[in-house]
C-alpha cells in the first residue's frame, strides 16, 4: 500500500507558486501576444441564424475592401476545407456527420461559419466580414431536445433520424431490484447548458517556417500533442512537419480541450498562402463558438428499502449534442455513466443515454465532464430520498456508504475504488461546519416565519481522475490511450530539465513537477526547469484535462526521476570506486555504504557523463530518464461538502452563507495548489447552481450571448470557503496522488442545491431549476403553494 | 471587438460641442465615461461617425450648492457623487443609489450626465431624478432649455435631449433631513437591476410626514410611484407601510427577459418598494 508521503523534502510543502512572478509581472507570452511579421489577419462571417439553407454567397464586396487578401466560402476553399474530428464514437452506430471548417450546405447553430476574411491588419478584416453577404433560406430550428426527438421535427443532420446521434446501456436489473423495494423515487432533473468562461478567449497563429516544410501553429489549447495528431489526420500535413505550441494559456476547464475549425482554418491558409495566418476571438464570438457543457435531461428512479437501504437506481439521460460533434461530444455524457452509484453501495444499476442533435453549439467537455451531472444526480435524490423516508440526509448517506474497512470495493457501475475514507472526511467537515447550531437556527427561522429561510446542502461525493489506463479507454471506443510520459536531464552545469506532456494552463504544474523531481533528485526547486506544451521540444504527451496531470503525469514524473538515479549510480560507483549496491542514495548524493564521509553529488555526475573522460566502460556520456507510464487504473478522490444557504423567500435571492469543503485527494504535492483548485472548483460548482446558463430563444437565437447576460459569480457574491483535507493515499498511483482538478465544481453543485431545496421543503418544494436565480426560486416556491392550496 | 472607424473631436466649452454636433450631422455622439457608449461601439451595435468627447469641459464638472438646490454637472463621475459631502447631506437618495451602480472601476469612469442621458430602464439613477424632482439643463444650437425629470425620460433609452444637443447638469432640489434607502435585486453583485426601489422620506414623530418612490427597470423609463407616496403619509407601522406598497405594481408594464417575467417583477416591485422605505423610515 502507498504510504502517506511524510517527505523530508519539498513534496507536501505548500510552496508559492514558480509561475507567478512572471504572470503579475505580465512577461506573458499569450497568443495574441505572438507578432509574427507578415502575418494576415482572419475574421470569420458567423451564421445569425440557427437553422438555414446557404443560398448564395458573394464575396466580392469584402474582396473590395481595404487590405482585404483573400476571402473564401466553403466552395472557393474547395479542398483547403477539411473537418473537425470527434475521436470517441461510443456505439458501433453513432452517428457522425461530418463537421467542415467552413460550412458549404447548411448553418446548422447561430455562429456556425459560411465564409472567412483574410486582411493585413484585424481591422480591415473585421470591416470586411460585414461586405460579405450571405443568402439564407430559413429552415425551422430544432432547440428543445424532447421536440427534436418527436416524430416530424425538422432533421438537423438528414442522416440522424430523430435527430438522434446514439443511444447508449450499460447494466441492467432495475425492475427486480424495484420489485422488492419498499419505496421508489423518481425526480426529473435539469442539468443546465453552461460555457467554459476562461479569462483568455481563443487565439491561433499559424506560420511556415521558412523555406522548410515545417508549420508551426500557436494555440491557445489545452491538447498540443492531441491537436497534431488530429489536425495531421485532419488536413493531410505530414505529422512530421507539424509543430504546435501552446504558450501560455489562460485557462480551460475543458473550453480548450478541442480541436476548433478555427485552427484548421488558420493553419490551411498560412500553408497555402505561404504567410502567417492570426485569429483572436472575441467574448461574443467564444459565447458562440467554443463549445458549451452539460445540459442533459435526467429521470432517475432510486429504489430503496423502509430503513433506507438503497436496492438500485435506473438513469435515463438525454444528453444534447449540439449542431455538430466536437473532439469527444458523444462520450462526455458516458463519462459519468459510472459514477452514478457515487459512494454508495446498492445491488442493480441501470444507465441508457441517448445523444440528441439540435441547431446549437455543439457540446462537449467542461470542468468534470458527465462526473457533475451523475454527482447532481445522485446527490440530490439522497437528499429526495432522506425526505420521503422521514430520515436526516447525513444519515441515510451513512447507511449507505461504503466504509473505510471495505475497500477496495467494486460499485454496482463496474468500478474498483481503491480507498476512500468518506466517515474521515465527513467528520471533519461536520465539525468545521457546526451543523447542531446551524439546525437550530434553522429550526428557530422555521418557527418564527422568517422571509430568509436557512437550509443545509449536503454533498458527499467522489469523482473519477486520470481517464486510464488506455485498455479502459479503448473498451469504450475512445480513440485515444490515457498514457503519460516524462524526460529528465541533467544538464552538464547540474541544472535540470523535466519534459513534461502534459500541459498546463494556469495549474501550476511548473511548481508542483519540480517538487516531485526535486524530492526525488536532491536538486533544488529552483534549478529545475519544466518544459511543456510544444511538441517541438516536448514531443510526448497526452495533455491536460480530467484531472489527470498529476494523477498519470506524476507517476511518468517519479520513474523517470528514479531512472536518473539508476543511470546515475555505475558512474557514481566507478568514481567512489565501489559496487553499484555498495552505494546509498540521499539529498541528492550518493555514498558509499558504511563510509558516508566518500560521496559525489549528482551534479558532478552530471559534468562528469558530459566531459565523459572517465566513465566505465559501456557506459553512455549522458545521464537522464524516461518513462511513459499507463496507469493501472483511475483514482477516486472524495470528499464533504456541506452549505449553510439563505433563501429570501419573498424575492428567491439565495445567498451562501458559509461552506465547508473536506477533500481527500490523497497525497498533496503542493497543498497551496491543491487549496486553490478547491476554490476555483467550488466557485465554478457554485457558479452553475446559482448564476451560469446558456439559454435560447425557440428560433435557436442565443440569448445569453455576452457577460452581461450570462451571470459569472465574483468574489463579491461568494463567502469565504472553509477548506480541510484528509489524507487517504491512492493505493494504484505510485505517489498515492488522486487528482483535484474537478472536485470543487463536482462536488459544490448539488450541495448549494441540496440546501436551498431543504430550506423550503416545509414549504412543500422538492426541486429548483438551475440556475436557481430569484425568479427560478421564487417560481418553485409559487408553484409549491399552489399545490398545496 | 473593434470599432467602426469614425472622427474624434475633444471641444473644452460646451458651446464648441454643440458645433461639433452640428457639424457631426446626425451620426455624431457625445463620449461622457464611455462606460455604456464603449460597448455599443465595440459590438458595432452603433457606428457613429464622429465622437465628441465632453470630458474636458470645466462647466461640466463640479457639484455646487445652488441655495435650495445642488447642481450636479453632467461630467461628474458616479465615484464623486456617491462620495461628495453635499450630496450626501442633501440628496440621500441619490448617494444611496448611485453607490449601487456597477463596480468600482466603473463608478469611476461613468458620469451623471452619461448614466441621464443614455437612459438605460435599469439604470440606478434615473429613478432617483424623477422621484426627487429633479430638473435637466440642456444646450443646444438655440441656446439653453431646463427640462423637468417627468419630461426628460421619454422612452427605451431616449430622453428629450436631440441629437445636436449636450445635457450640461442635473439640479436636484435639496431634501435636507430626509433619510433614504435604495433596495436592489440583482443577481450577482455587479449586476444591472432586476428591479430596484428607491426611497426617501421625511419624518415627522415616528411618522411619515412625506415620500418620494422611485422604480429601476419596471418600464421603458423610470417610474414614480405617487399612489405609494400618498399611501404612505400618516404610516408610522410595517403593516402601513405593506399595505401602502401594495400599489406599487399599479399601471406598470415591466419588461421580460431571461432574468423575469413580468409578474415576478411586479411582485419584486410591492417587496422592494415595502423593504426600501421600512428601511428609510428606520421602522420594521
Ligand atoms: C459592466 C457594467 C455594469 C453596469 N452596471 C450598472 C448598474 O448596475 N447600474 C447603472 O445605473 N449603470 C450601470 N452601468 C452603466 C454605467 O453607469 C454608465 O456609467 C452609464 O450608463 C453611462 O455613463 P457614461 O458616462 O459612461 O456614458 P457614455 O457611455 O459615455 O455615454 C452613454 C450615452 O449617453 C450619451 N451622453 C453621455 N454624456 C452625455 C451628455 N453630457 N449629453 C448628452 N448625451 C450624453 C452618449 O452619447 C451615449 O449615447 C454599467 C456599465 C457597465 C459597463
Amino acid at each position: 500500500m502507498t504510504e502517506i508521503l511524510e517527505s523530508a523534502g519539498v513534496i507536501g510543502r505548500p510552496l508559492r507558486r514558480k509561475e507567478d512572478a512572471k504572470l503579475l509581472h505580465g512577461r506573458t507570452n499569450w497568443t495574441d501576444n505572438i507578432q509574427v511579421p507578415g502575418a494576415l489577419h482572419m475574421a470569420l462571417v458567423r451564421s445569425p441564424m440557427a437553422h438555414a439553407r446557404i443560398k448564395k454567397v458573394d464575396l466580392s464586396g469584402a474582396l473590395a475592401m481595404p487590405g482585404v487578401v483573400a476571402a473564401y466560402d466553403a466552395a472557393s476553399l474547395g479542398d483547403l476545407n477539411a473537418n473537425v474530428l470527434c475521436v470517441w464514437p461510443v456505439t458501433d452506430d453513432t452517428v457522425m456527420p461530418p463537421f467542415p471548417a467552413l460550412t458549404g450546405d447548411k448553418v446548422r447553430h447561430v455562429g456556425d461559419v459560411v465564409a472567412i476574411v483574410l486582411a493585413t491588419d484585424a481591422k480591415s478584416a473585421e470591416d470586411a466580414i460585414a461586405a460579405v453577404d450571405v443568402d439564407y433560406e430559413p429552415l425551422d430550428a430544432v432547440v428543445d431536445m424532447i421536440d427534436a426527438m418527436s416524430p416530424g421535427s425538422a432533421l438537423v443532420h438528414d442522416a440522424a433520424a430523430n435527430n438522434t446521434c446514439y443511444v447508449y446501456n450499460l447494466g441492467g436489473g432495475y425492475a427486480d431490484a424495484a420489485a422488492k423495494a419498499d419505496v421508489v423515487i423518481k425526480r426529473r432533473f435539469v442539468n443546465q447548458r453552461i460555457v467554459a468562461g476562461f479569462m483568455e478567449p481563443r487565439a491561433v497563429v499559424a506560420a511556415p517556417m521558412g523555406m522548410s516544410d515545417e508549420m508551426t501553429l500557436w494555440s491557445a489549447t489545452q491538447i498540443p500533442h492531441v491537436l497534431r495528431v488530429v489536425l495531421s489526420l485532419s488536413t493531410g500535413i505530414p505529422e512530421q512537419n507539424l509543430r504546435i505550441v501552446a504558450p501560455d494559456v489562460g485557462g480551460g476547464f475543458g473550453g480548450k480541450l478541442q480541436m476548433y475549425r478555427e485552427e484548421i482554418l488558420a493553419l490551411q491558409l498560412a500553408r497555402h498562402l505561404g504567410r502567417p495566418v492570426k485569429w483572436n476571438e472575441t467574448r461574443s464570438e467564444d459565447m458562440v463558438a467554443s463549445h458549451h457543457g452539460r445540459d442533459q435531461i435526467q429521470d432517475i428512479e432510486l429504489a430503496a428499502t423502509k430503513d433506507g437501504r438503497i436496492l438500485g437506481m435506473n438513469v435515463t439521460l438525454l444528453a444534447n449534442m449540439g449542431a455538430y460533434l466536437q473532439i469527444i461530444t458523444p462520450g462526455t455524457p458516458l463519462l459519468g455513466m459510472f459514477m452514478y452509484c457515487g459512494i454508495y453501495k446498492m445491488d442493480a444499476y441501470q444507465f441508457q443515454c441517448t445523444g440528441v442533435f439540435t441547431n446549437t453549439t455543439p457540446t462537449d467537455a467542461i470542468r468534470g465532464a458527465g462526473r457533475p451531472e451523475a454527482t447532481f444526480a445522485i446527490e440530490r435524490m439522497m437528499d429526495e430520498l432522506a425526505a420521503e423516508l422521514g430520515m436526516d440526509p447525513m444519515e441515510l448517506r451513512t447507511r449507505n456508504w461504503i466504509q473505510h474497512h471495505e475497500f477496495p470495493f467494486t460499485t454496482a457501475a463496474g468500478l474498483t475504488y481503491d480507498t476512500g475514507n468518506y466517515e474521515a472526511a465527513t467528520a471533519r467537515a461536520l465539525e468545521l461546519f457546526g451543523m447542531d447550531e446551524l439546525r437550530a437556527e434553522q429550526k428557530r427561522r422555521r418557527e418564527s416565519g422568517d422571509p430568509v429561510q436557512l437550509g443545509i446542502g449536503i454533498s458527499t461525493f467522489t469523482e473519477m481522475c486520470g481517464l486510464a489506463p488506455s485498455r479502459t479507454l479503448g473498451a469504450l471506443k475512445y480513440a485515444a490511450g490515457g498514457w503519460e510520459h516524462c524526460t529528465i536531464r541533467l544538464l552538464p552545469s547540474g541544472k535540470v530539465e523535466l519534459v513534461t506532456g502534459t500541459s498546463p494552463h494556469g495549474q501550476g504544474h511548473e511548481t508542483a513537477w519540480s517538487q516531485i523531481a526535486s524530492d526525488i533528485l536532491g536538486i533544488p526547486v529552483e534549478d529545475i526547469d519544466v518544459i511543456h506544451s510544444d511538441t517541438g521540444r516536448a514531443p510526448y504527451g497526452m495533455d491536460t484535462y480530467g484531472s489527470r496531470s498529476l494523477a498519470v503525469g506524476g507517476q511518468a514524473i517519479k520513474k523517470a526521476a528514479d531512472r536518473v538515479i539508476e543511470n546515475a549510480r555505475p558512474i557514481a560507483a566507478h568514481q567512489l570506486e565501489c559496487a553499484a549496491e555498495d552505494l546509498d542514495f540521499a539529498n541528492g548524493a550518493f555514498s558509499v555504504k558504511g563510509d558516508p564521509e566518500k560521496s559525489v553529488t549528482l551534479g558532478a555526475l552530471a559534468w562528469a557523463a558530459f566531459s565523459a573522460h572517465n566513465l566505465p566502460d559501456g557506459i553512455e556520456p549522458m545521464i537522464s530518464g524516461a518513462a511513459t507510464v499507463d496507469p493501472e487504473d483511475f483514482s477516486y478522490p472524495h470528499g464533504t461538502h456541506l452549505a449553510a444557504i439563505e433563501v429570501d423567500t419573498e424575492t428567491g435571492k439565495v445567498r451562501v452563507r458559509s461552506y465547508v469543503a473536506v477533500d481527500d485527494v490523497g497525497n498533496q504535492i503542493n497543498p497551496m495548489i491543491v487549496e486553490g483548485q478547491v476554490h476555483g472548483g467550488v466557485a465554478m460548482g457554485i457558479g452553475q447552481a446559482l448564476y451560469e446558463g446558456v439559454e435560447y430563444d425557440a428560433d435557436g437565437n442565443l440569448l445569453t450571448a455576452s457577460l452581461a447576460d450570462y451571470l459569472i459569480p465574483s468574489a463579491a457574491d461568494l463567502p469565504s470557503f472553509t477548506t480541510d483535507r484528509t489524507v487517504t493515499p491512492s493505493t494504484t498511483h505510485s505517489l498515492g496522488t488522486k487528482g483535484v482538478g474537478e472536485a470543487g465544481a463536482i462536488a459544490s453543485t448539488p450541495a448549494i442545491i441540496n440546501g436551498i431545496v431543504d430550506a423550503l421543503r416545509p414549504m412543500g418544494v422538492t426541486d429548483v431549476l438551475m440556475p436557481a436565480s430569484p425568479q427560478n426560486v421564487w417560481r418553485a416556491i409559487q408553484a409549491a403553494k399552489g399545490a398545496g392550496a | 471587438m473593434i470599432p467602426a472607424k469614425f472622427d474624434y473631436v475633444r471641444p473644452s466649452t460646451v458651446d464648441e460641442a454643440v458645433a461639433a454636433l452640428v457639424a457631426g450631422g446626425d451620426d455624431a455622439k457625445i463620449l461622457g465615461g464611455g462606460q455604456s457608449l464603449m460597448p455599443v461601439l465595440r459590438l458595432r451595435m452603433g457606428e457613429p461617425s464622429v465622437i465628441v468627447d465632453t470630458t474636458r469641459i470645466d462647466e461640466m464638472k463640479g457639484i455646487t450648492d445652488a441655495g435650495d438646490a445642488i447642481v450636479i454637472g453632467a461630467g461628474v463621475t458616479h465615484d464623486e457623487v456617491a462620495k461628495s459631502p453635499l450630496v450626501r447631506e442633501h440628496l440621500a437618495l441619490l448617494a444611496a443609489a448611485t453607490e449601487h451602480v456597477a463596480d468600482r472601476q466603473i463608478r469611476h469612469r461613468g458620469t451623471m450626465g452619461g448614466a441621464m442621458a443614455h437612459a438605460d430602464p435599469a439604470g440606478d439613477q434615473p429613478p432617483v431624478a424623477l422621484a426627487m424632482g429633479a430638473s435637466f439643463t440642456i444646450a443646444g444650437p438655440g441656446g439653453r432649455r431646463t427640462v423637468p425629470a417627468s419630461e426628460f425620460f421619454v422612452d427605451y433609452f431616449t430622453t428629450a435631449v436631440g441629437p445636436d444637443e449636450v445635457l450640461v447638469s442635473v439640479s436636484f432640489p435639496k431634501h435636507t433631513g430626509w433619510s433614504a434607502h435604495y433596495e436592489k435585486l440583482n443577481r450577482t453583485a455587479q449586476a444591472w437591476a432586476i428591479v430596484a426601489a428607491a426611497a426617501t422620506v421625511r419624518m415627522d414623530g415616528g411618522a411619515i410626514a412625506e415620500a418620494r418612490i422611485g422604480l429601476t427597470n419596471m418600464g421603458p423609463g423610470p417610474i414614480r410611484a405617487t399612489a405609494v407616496e400618498q399611501a404612505l403619509v400618516g404610516a408610522s407601522t410595517m403593516a402601513a407601510i405593506a399595505a401602502a406598497a401594495e400599489q406599487a405594481a399599479e399601471g406598470t408594464s415591466p419588461t421580460e427577459d431571461i432574468h423575469a417575467d413580468a409578474e415576478f417583477r411586479k411582485h419584486l416591485a410591492r417587496t422592494l418598494t415595502k423593504r426600501a422605505v421600512a428601511k428609510a423610515a428606520g421602522i420594521s
